[in-house]
Protein backbone atom coordinates (compact mmCIF):
# COMPACT_ATOMS: atom_id res chain seq x y z
CA UNK A 1 0.00 0.00 0.00
CA UNK A 2 1.61 3.28 -1.07
CA UNK A 3 -0.78 5.50 0.85
CA UNK A 4 -4.18 5.18 2.43
CA UNK A 5 -5.33 8.75 1.90
CA UNK A 6 -4.20 11.67 -0.25
CA UNK A 7 -3.96 14.70 2.00
CA UNK A 8 -0.87 16.72 1.09
CA UNK A 9 1.75 16.68 -1.63
CA UNK A 10 4.29 16.82 1.20
CA UNK A 11 3.36 13.24 2.12
CA UNK A 12 4.53 11.96 -1.28
CA UNK A 13 8.04 11.01 -2.35
CA UNK A 14 9.33 11.53 -5.90
CA UNK A 15 8.79 7.82 -6.41
CA UNK A 16 5.13 8.10 -5.33
CA UNK A 17 4.59 11.05 -7.68
CA UNK A 18 6.16 9.25 -10.63
CA UNK A 19 4.08 6.18 -9.87
CA UNK A 20 0.84 8.20 -10.03
CA UNK A 21 1.89 10.02 -13.21
CA UNK A 22 2.72 6.71 -14.91
CA UNK A 23 -0.59 5.24 -13.81
CA UNK A 24 -2.41 8.33 -15.15
CA UNK A 25 -0.81 7.70 -18.52
CA UNK A 26 -2.47 4.28 -18.65
CA UNK A 27 -5.87 5.88 -18.09
CA UNK A 28 -5.50 8.65 -20.67
CA UNK A 29 -7.50 7.00 -23.45
CA UNK A 30 -10.26 6.00 -21.04
CA UNK A 31 -10.34 9.59 -19.72
CA UNK A 32 -10.87 10.81 -23.29
CA UNK A 33 -13.68 8.30 -23.81
CA UNK A 34 -11.72 6.52 -26.56
CA UNK A 35 -11.63 3.27 -24.62
CA UNK A 36 -13.94 1.79 -22.05
CA UNK A 37 -13.00 0.02 -18.83
CA UNK A 38 -14.90 -0.41 -15.61
CA UNK A 39 -12.46 -1.48 -12.89
CA UNK A 40 -14.28 0.63 -10.29
CA UNK A 41 -17.73 -0.83 -11.01
CA UNK A 42 -19.68 -1.18 -7.79
CA UNK A 43 -17.54 1.44 -6.02
CA UNK A 44 -19.09 4.64 -4.73
CA UNK A 45 -17.43 8.03 -4.37
CA UNK A 46 -18.85 10.68 -2.02
CA UNK A 47 -18.09 14.27 -3.00
CA UNK A 48 -18.31 16.35 0.19
CA UNK A 49 -17.95 19.98 -0.81
CA UNK A 50 -18.29 22.45 2.06
CA UNK A 51 -17.17 25.17 -0.35
CA UNK A 52 -18.31 25.58 -3.92
CA UNK A 53 -15.97 24.27 -6.63
CA UNK A 54 -17.69 23.06 -9.74
CA UNK A 55 -14.50 22.33 -11.66
CA UNK A 56 -12.78 20.06 -9.15
CA UNK A 57 -16.02 18.31 -8.19
CA UNK A 58 -16.92 17.60 -11.81
CA UNK A 59 -13.43 16.36 -12.58
CA UNK A 60 -13.62 13.79 -9.77
CA UNK A 61 -17.10 12.81 -10.91
CA UNK A 62 -15.93 12.28 -14.49
CA UNK A 63 -12.88 10.30 -13.34
CA UNK A 64 -15.02 7.99 -11.17
CA UNK A 65 -17.72 7.48 -13.80
CA UNK A 66 -15.27 6.84 -16.64
CA UNK A 67 -13.92 3.97 -14.54
CA UNK A 68 -17.39 2.53 -14.00
CA UNK A 69 -17.89 3.84 -10.46
CA UNK A 70 -20.75 5.87 -9.09
CA UNK A 71 -20.91 9.22 -7.33
CA UNK A 72 -23.01 10.82 -4.62
CA UNK A 73 -22.73 14.57 -4.04
CA UNK A 74 -23.14 16.80 -1.07
CA UNK A 75 -23.08 20.34 -2.39
CA UNK A 76 -21.88 23.42 -0.51
CA UNK A 77 -25.48 24.42 0.20
CA UNK A 78 -26.40 21.05 1.69
CA UNK A 79 -23.10 20.92 3.54
CA UNK A 80 -23.71 24.25 5.21
CA UNK A 81 -27.01 23.04 6.62
CA UNK A 82 -25.32 19.87 7.85
CA UNK A 83 -22.52 21.90 9.36
CA UNK A 84 -24.99 23.80 11.52
CA UNK A 85 -25.91 20.80 13.54
CA UNK A 86 -23.10 18.32 13.07
CA UNK A 87 -19.35 18.21 13.42
CA UNK A 88 -17.19 17.28 10.44
CA UNK A 89 -16.01 14.28 12.45
CA UNK A 90 -19.58 12.95 12.66
CA UNK A 91 -20.35 13.70 9.00
CA UNK A 92 -17.24 11.77 7.96
CA UNK A 93 -18.08 8.82 10.22
CA UNK A 94 -21.54 8.60 8.66
CA UNK A 95 -20.50 9.08 5.03
CA UNK A 96 -17.58 6.66 5.32
CA UNK A 97 -20.17 3.98 6.07
CA UNK A 98 -21.98 4.77 2.80
CA UNK A 99 -19.15 5.32 0.36
CA UNK A 100 -15.88 3.65 -0.66
CA UNK A 101 -13.94 6.89 -0.99
CA UNK A 102 -14.51 10.46 0.18
CA UNK A 103 -13.46 13.58 -1.71
CA UNK A 104 -13.46 16.55 0.65
CA UNK A 105 -13.26 20.27 0.14
CA UNK A 106 -13.51 22.29 3.33
CA UNK A 107 -12.83 25.92 4.30
CA UNK A 108 -10.66 25.04 7.32
CA UNK A 109 -6.98 24.19 6.93
CA UNK A 110 -6.13 20.70 8.13
CA UNK A 111 -9.74 19.52 7.70
CA UNK A 112 -8.76 16.70 5.34
CA UNK A 113 -6.09 15.31 7.66
CA UNK A 114 -8.57 15.44 10.51
CA UNK A 115 -11.28 13.80 8.37
CA UNK A 116 -8.89 10.97 7.48
CA UNK A 117 -8.51 10.21 11.19
CA UNK A 118 -12.25 9.67 11.44
CA UNK A 119 -12.83 7.82 8.19
CA UNK A 120 -12.97 4.07 7.53
CA UNK A 121 -12.39 4.72 3.82
CA UNK A 122 -9.75 6.71 1.89
CA UNK A 123 -10.05 10.50 2.00
CA UNK A 124 -8.84 12.68 -0.87
CA UNK A 125 -8.18 16.32 -0.12
CA UNK A 126 -9.77 18.51 -2.78
CA UNK A 127 -8.67 21.72 -1.06
CA UNK A 128 -8.70 22.73 2.59
CA UNK A 129 -8.92 26.53 2.93
CA UNK A 130 -5.59 28.10 2.02
CA UNK A 131 -3.94 24.76 2.74
CA UNK A 132 -3.37 21.85 0.41
CA UNK A 133 -4.84 20.76 -2.93
CA UNK A 134 -2.64 17.82 -3.91
CA UNK A 135 -4.57 16.64 -6.98
CA UNK A 136 -4.06 20.08 -8.56
CA UNK A 137 -0.31 19.74 -8.06
CA UNK A 138 -0.28 16.24 -9.50
CA UNK A 139 -2.22 17.32 -12.58
CA UNK A 140 0.20 20.25 -13.01
CA UNK A 141 3.13 17.83 -12.93
CA UNK A 142 1.38 15.48 -15.34
CA UNK A 143 0.80 18.39 -17.74
CA UNK A 144 4.51 19.30 -17.61
CA UNK A 145 5.46 15.67 -18.18
CA UNK A 146 3.10 15.35 -21.14
CA UNK A 147 3.53 18.70 -22.82
CA UNK A 148 7.11 19.51 -21.82
CA UNK A 149 9.62 17.54 -19.75
CA UNK A 150 10.09 17.10 -16.01
CA UNK A 151 13.77 16.33 -16.50
CA UNK A 152 16.05 19.36 -16.58
CA UNK A 153 12.99 21.60 -16.37
CA UNK A 154 13.24 25.39 -16.35
CA UNK A 155 9.97 26.86 -15.15
CA UNK A 156 8.84 30.41 -14.40
CA UNK A 157 6.01 30.96 -11.91
CA UNK A 158 4.29 34.30 -12.36
CA UNK A 159 1.62 36.23 -10.47
CA UNK A 160 0.56 35.92 -6.85
CA UNK A 161 3.36 33.90 -5.30
CA UNK A 162 2.54 35.02 -1.78
CA UNK A 163 -0.94 33.65 -1.17
CA UNK A 164 -1.44 31.09 -3.94
CA UNK A 165 -1.57 27.59 -2.45
CA UNK A 166 -1.34 26.16 -5.96
CA UNK A 167 2.03 27.81 -6.41
CA UNK A 168 3.36 26.77 -2.99
CA UNK A 169 2.43 23.12 -3.48
CA UNK A 170 3.79 23.09 -7.02
CA UNK A 171 7.12 24.59 -5.94
CA UNK A 172 7.51 21.92 -3.26
CA UNK A 173 6.79 19.19 -5.78
CA UNK A 174 9.17 20.73 -8.34
CA UNK A 175 12.01 20.55 -5.81
CA UNK A 176 11.60 16.75 -5.95
CA UNK A 177 12.57 16.98 -9.63
CA UNK A 178 15.42 19.49 -9.15
CA UNK A 179 13.75 21.95 -11.48
CA UNK A 180 15.26 25.37 -12.06
CA UNK A 181 12.61 27.75 -10.74
CA UNK A 182 12.19 31.41 -11.72
CA UNK A 183 9.85 33.58 -9.67
CA UNK A 184 8.09 36.57 -11.23
CA UNK A 185 5.81 38.72 -9.07
CA UNK A 186 5.22 42.24 -7.83
CA UNK A 187 7.20 42.78 -4.58
CA UNK A 188 4.01 42.83 -2.51
CA UNK A 189 3.07 39.36 -3.77
CA UNK A 190 6.53 37.76 -3.65
CA UNK A 191 7.09 34.30 -2.24
CA UNK A 192 7.33 34.56 1.58
CA UNK A 193 10.99 34.89 2.60
CA UNK A 194 10.97 31.87 4.89
CA UNK A 195 9.53 29.67 2.17
CA UNK A 196 12.02 31.02 -0.37
CA UNK A 197 14.92 30.09 1.95
CA UNK A 198 13.53 26.59 2.35
CA UNK A 199 13.25 26.17 -1.44
CA UNK A 200 16.77 27.59 -1.94
CA UNK A 201 18.17 24.82 0.21
CA UNK A 202 16.57 22.23 -2.09
CA UNK A 203 16.83 23.54 -5.64
CA UNK A 204 17.98 26.38 -7.85
CA UNK A 205 15.57 29.32 -7.52
CA UNK A 206 15.81 32.94 -8.66
CA UNK A 207 13.61 36.04 -8.58
CA UNK A 208 13.53 37.58 -12.07
CA UNK A 209 11.54 39.58 -14.65
CA UNK A 210 9.71 37.76 -17.42
CA UNK A 211 11.72 39.61 -20.09
CA UNK A 212 14.97 38.18 -18.66
CA UNK A 213 13.95 34.55 -18.91
CA UNK A 214 11.29 34.25 -21.60
CA UNK A 215 13.81 32.96 -24.18
CA UNK A 216 15.11 30.32 -21.85
CA UNK A 217 12.17 28.72 -20.04
CA UNK A 218 10.29 25.52 -20.84
CA UNK A 219 7.14 26.36 -18.87
CA UNK A 220 5.46 29.64 -17.93
CA UNK A 221 3.02 28.99 -15.09
CA UNK A 222 0.69 31.97 -14.58
CA UNK A 223 -1.59 32.48 -11.58
CA UNK A 224 -4.34 34.94 -10.88
CA UNK A 225 -3.59 38.17 -9.07
CA UNK A 226 -6.58 38.72 -6.82
CA UNK A 227 -8.02 42.19 -6.56
CA UNK A 228 -8.91 41.74 -2.89
CA UNK A 229 -5.21 41.46 -2.00
CA UNK A 230 -4.71 45.17 -2.75
CA UNK A 231 -5.71 48.10 -0.56
CA UNK A 232 -6.89 50.18 -3.53
CA UNK A 233 -8.04 49.49 -7.08
CA UNK A 234 -5.51 51.76 -8.74
CA UNK A 235 -2.64 49.80 -7.25
CA UNK A 236 -4.26 46.57 -8.43
CA UNK A 237 -4.64 47.73 -12.02
CA UNK A 238 -1.06 48.99 -12.09
CA UNK A 239 0.31 45.64 -10.91
CA UNK A 240 -2.10 43.38 -12.77
CA UNK A 241 -1.39 45.19 -16.05
CA UNK A 242 2.33 44.49 -15.84
CA UNK A 243 1.86 40.79 -15.14
CA UNK A 244 -0.12 39.98 -18.20
CA UNK A 245 0.90 37.48 -20.86
CA UNK A 246 -0.04 38.17 -24.48
CA UNK A 247 0.86 36.73 -27.87
CA UNK A 248 3.40 39.53 -28.36
CA UNK A 249 5.71 38.58 -25.50
CA UNK A 250 5.45 34.90 -26.45
CA UNK A 251 7.13 35.66 -29.80
CA UNK A 252 10.41 35.70 -27.85
CA UNK A 253 9.78 32.29 -26.30
CA UNK A 254 11.22 28.93 -27.32
CA UNK A 255 9.03 27.14 -29.86
CA UNK A 256 8.18 24.31 -27.49
CA UNK A 257 7.58 26.52 -24.43
CA UNK A 258 4.16 26.00 -22.80
CA UNK A 259 1.87 28.35 -20.85
CA UNK A 260 -0.05 26.88 -17.92
CA UNK A 261 -2.67 28.34 -15.55
CA UNK A 262 -4.73 26.60 -12.81
CA UNK A 263 -7.88 28.49 -14.01
CA UNK A 264 -10.15 30.31 -13.65
CA UNK A 265 -8.22 33.20 -15.18
CA UNK A 266 -9.29 36.81 -15.08
CA UNK A 267 -7.19 38.73 -17.57
CA UNK A 268 -3.62 37.70 -16.74
CA UNK A 269 -3.51 35.65 -19.94
CA UNK A 270 -4.84 37.53 -22.95
CA UNK A 271 -7.30 35.58 -25.11
CA UNK A 272 -4.87 36.12 -28.01
CA UNK A 273 -2.70 33.43 -26.38
CA UNK A 274 -5.50 30.85 -26.54
CA UNK A 275 -5.04 30.29 -30.25
CA UNK A 276 -1.26 29.85 -30.05
CA UNK A 277 0.42 26.47 -29.65
CA UNK A 278 1.86 27.69 -26.33
CA UNK A 279 -1.53 27.59 -24.57
CA UNK A 280 -1.92 24.38 -22.58
CA UNK A 281 -4.22 25.53 -19.76
CA UNK A 282 -7.37 23.91 -21.07
CA UNK A 283 -5.49 20.70 -21.72
CA UNK A 284 -4.08 21.03 -18.19
CA UNK A 285 -7.60 21.08 -16.73
CA UNK A 286 -8.50 17.97 -18.70
CA UNK A 287 -5.41 16.15 -17.41
CA UNK A 288 -7.04 16.37 -13.99
CA UNK A 289 -9.25 13.48 -15.14
CA UNK A 290 -6.60 10.78 -15.83
CA UNK A 291 -4.64 11.92 -12.75
CA UNK A 292 -7.71 11.60 -10.52
CA UNK A 293 -8.52 8.26 -12.14
CA UNK A 294 -5.04 7.05 -11.18
CA UNK A 295 -5.51 8.23 -7.59
CA UNK A 296 -8.96 6.66 -7.27
CA UNK A 297 -7.75 3.41 -8.78
CA UNK A 298 -4.75 3.32 -6.47
CA UNK A 299 -6.77 4.09 -3.33
CA UNK A 300 -9.68 1.78 -4.15
CA UNK A 301 -8.07 -1.22 -5.79
CA UNK A 302 -4.39 -1.26 -5.08
CA UNK A 303 -4.60 -0.64 -1.40
CA UNK A 304 -3.94 -4.20 -0.33
CA UNK A 305 -0.86 -4.58 -2.50
CA UNK A 306 2.67 -3.64 -1.65
CA UNK B 1 27.60 23.56 41.97
CA UNK B 2 27.46 26.71 39.92
CA UNK B 3 23.68 26.98 39.94
CA UNK B 4 23.66 26.99 43.73
CA UNK B 5 26.37 29.65 43.80
CA UNK B 6 24.68 31.82 41.22
CA UNK B 7 21.27 31.46 42.79
CA UNK B 8 22.27 31.57 46.44
CA UNK B 9 21.91 35.32 46.76
CA UNK B 10 18.34 35.24 45.65
CA UNK B 11 16.81 31.99 46.87
CA UNK B 12 17.29 29.66 49.79
CA UNK B 13 17.19 25.86 49.90
CA UNK B 14 13.99 23.87 50.07
CA UNK B 15 13.32 20.76 52.15
CA UNK B 16 11.32 18.60 49.71
CA UNK B 17 10.14 19.43 46.22
CA UNK B 18 11.42 20.51 42.83
CA UNK B 19 14.07 22.95 41.70
CA UNK B 20 13.90 23.99 38.07
CA UNK B 21 17.13 25.65 37.03
CA UNK B 22 18.44 27.11 33.78
CA UNK B 23 15.06 28.40 32.76
CA UNK B 24 15.37 30.91 29.92
CA UNK B 25 15.54 34.38 31.46
CA UNK B 26 12.15 35.92 32.01
CA UNK B 27 10.17 32.68 31.65
CA UNK B 28 9.81 31.78 35.36
CA UNK B 29 6.25 33.05 35.61
CA UNK B 30 5.30 30.93 32.62
CA UNK B 31 6.84 27.91 34.33
CA UNK B 32 4.69 28.63 37.38
CA UNK B 33 1.65 28.71 35.15
CA UNK B 34 2.63 25.37 33.64
CA UNK B 35 3.00 23.94 37.15
CA UNK B 36 -0.51 25.15 37.93
CA UNK B 37 0.65 27.59 40.58
CA UNK B 38 -1.79 30.45 40.64
CA UNK B 39 -2.35 33.49 42.85
CA UNK B 40 -3.86 32.31 46.13
CA UNK B 41 -2.12 28.92 46.01
CA UNK B 42 -0.80 27.32 49.19
CA UNK B 43 2.55 26.01 47.88
CA UNK B 44 5.73 27.62 49.12
CA UNK B 45 7.42 28.96 45.98
CA UNK B 46 10.74 30.70 45.45
CA UNK B 47 11.49 32.47 42.23
CA UNK B 48 14.67 34.05 40.94
CA UNK B 49 14.55 35.97 37.72
CA UNK B 50 17.36 37.28 35.54
CA UNK B 51 20.11 35.99 37.82
CA UNK B 52 23.60 35.74 36.27
CA UNK B 53 24.53 32.43 34.67
CA UNK B 54 27.86 31.39 33.18
CA UNK B 55 26.22 29.20 30.57
CA UNK B 56 23.23 31.35 29.69
CA UNK B 57 24.19 34.92 30.59
CA UNK B 58 20.95 35.34 32.50
CA UNK B 59 18.53 32.71 33.73
CA UNK B 60 15.52 32.12 35.95
CA UNK B 61 15.15 29.58 38.76
CA UNK B 62 11.97 28.24 40.33
CA UNK B 63 11.81 26.21 43.53
CA UNK B 64 8.57 24.65 44.69
CA UNK B 65 8.25 23.10 48.12
CA UNK B 66 6.24 19.88 48.34
CA UNK B 67 5.63 19.41 44.63
CA UNK B 68 7.16 16.84 42.29
CA UNK B 69 6.97 17.56 38.62
CA UNK B 70 5.19 15.20 36.19
CA UNK B 71 6.02 14.11 32.59
CA UNK B 72 3.44 16.34 30.96
CA UNK B 73 4.74 19.37 32.82
CA UNK B 74 8.28 18.42 31.75
CA UNK B 75 7.21 18.47 28.08
CA UNK B 76 5.71 21.91 28.47
CA UNK B 77 8.79 23.28 30.20
CA UNK B 78 11.02 21.77 27.52
CA UNK B 79 9.15 23.79 24.89
CA UNK B 80 9.82 27.13 26.56
CA UNK B 81 13.25 26.31 28.05
CA UNK B 82 14.98 23.41 26.28
CA UNK B 83 18.04 23.76 28.56
CA UNK B 84 16.17 23.61 31.85
CA UNK B 85 17.40 21.17 34.50
CA UNK B 86 15.15 19.62 37.11
CA UNK B 87 16.36 18.65 40.56
CA UNK B 88 14.05 16.70 42.82
CA UNK B 89 14.87 17.52 46.44
CA UNK B 90 14.43 15.32 49.47
CA UNK B 91 15.56 16.47 52.94
CA UNK B 92 17.53 19.38 51.45
CA UNK B 93 19.51 17.03 49.19
CA UNK B 94 19.18 16.42 45.46
CA UNK B 95 17.56 12.99 45.16
CA UNK B 96 17.25 12.98 41.38
CA UNK B 97 18.54 15.15 38.55
CA UNK B 98 16.68 15.34 35.29
CA UNK B 99 17.09 17.26 32.09
CA UNK B 100 14.07 18.22 30.09
CA UNK B 101 13.90 16.56 26.72
CA UNK B 102 12.21 18.07 23.74
CA UNK B 103 9.44 15.71 22.70
CA UNK B 104 9.15 14.98 18.97
CA UNK B 105 5.42 15.67 19.04
CA UNK B 106 3.15 17.36 21.55
CA UNK B 107 -0.59 17.02 21.81
CA UNK B 108 -2.89 19.48 23.52
CA UNK B 109 0.02 21.62 24.73
CA UNK B 110 0.33 24.34 22.09
CA UNK B 111 -2.49 26.22 20.38
CA UNK B 112 -2.26 26.89 16.67
CA UNK B 113 -2.08 30.63 15.87
CA UNK B 114 -3.83 29.99 12.54
CA UNK B 115 -7.44 30.97 13.25
CA UNK B 116 -8.48 29.03 10.17
CA UNK B 117 -6.90 25.80 11.42
CA UNK B 118 -9.25 22.89 12.10
CA UNK B 119 -7.82 22.65 15.65
CA UNK B 120 -9.41 26.03 16.43
CA UNK B 121 -12.90 24.87 15.39
CA UNK B 122 -15.67 23.22 17.37
CA UNK B 123 -14.55 19.79 16.17
CA UNK B 124 -13.56 17.17 18.76
CA UNK B 125 -9.84 17.63 18.18
CA UNK B 126 -6.65 18.15 20.18
CA UNK B 127 -3.88 20.33 18.81
CA UNK B 128 -0.83 18.40 17.65
CA UNK B 129 2.59 19.80 16.80
CA UNK B 130 5.81 18.28 15.52
CA UNK B 131 8.83 19.77 17.27
CA UNK B 132 12.00 20.52 15.31
CA UNK B 133 15.24 21.74 16.81
CA UNK B 134 18.15 23.16 14.90
CA UNK B 135 20.95 24.34 17.20
CA UNK B 136 19.43 26.63 19.81
CA UNK B 137 16.27 27.41 17.91
CA UNK B 138 13.15 25.35 18.36
CA UNK B 139 10.14 25.44 16.10
CA UNK B 140 6.84 23.63 16.10
CA UNK B 141 4.85 22.64 13.02
CA UNK B 142 1.08 22.12 13.23
CA UNK B 143 0.25 18.54 12.27
CA UNK B 144 -3.00 19.65 10.65
CA UNK B 145 -2.43 22.98 8.89
CA UNK B 146 1.37 23.04 8.68
CA UNK B 147 1.71 26.44 10.38
CA UNK B 148 5.16 26.92 11.89
CA UNK B 149 5.66 28.65 15.22
CA UNK B 150 8.94 29.92 16.62
CA UNK B 151 8.08 31.71 19.86
CA UNK B 152 6.62 28.63 21.44
CA UNK B 153 6.04 30.19 24.87
CA UNK B 154 3.34 32.44 23.39
CA UNK B 155 1.28 29.39 22.46
CA UNK B 156 1.67 27.08 25.44
CA UNK B 157 -1.79 26.30 26.80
Amino acid sequence: MRFKHLISIDDLSRDDVEYILNLAEKFLRIAKGEERATPLEGKLLANLFFEPSTRTRMSFEVAMKRLGGEVINMTAQEASSVAKGETLADTIKVVSKYADVIVLRHPLEGAARFAAEHSDVPVINAGDGAGQHPTQTLLDLYTIKKESNLKGLKIALMGDLKYSRTVHSLIKALTLFNAKIYLISPPSLALPEEFLEEVRSMTDVEEVNLEDVIRDIDVLYVTRIQKERFPDEEEYFKVAGSYKVDAEILKKAKKNMIVMHPLPRVDEIDVSVDETHYAKYFQQTFYGVPVRMAILYELLLEKFEI
Amino acid sequence: MDSAKEGSLAVSKIKCGTVIDHINAGKALLVLRILGIKPGCSERVLIAMNVPSKKMGKKDIVKVEGKYIGEKELDRIALISPNATINLIDEYEVSEKRRVELPSTVEGILTCPNKNCITNSKEPIKSKFHIRRSGESVRAVCHYCGRKIYELDKYVV
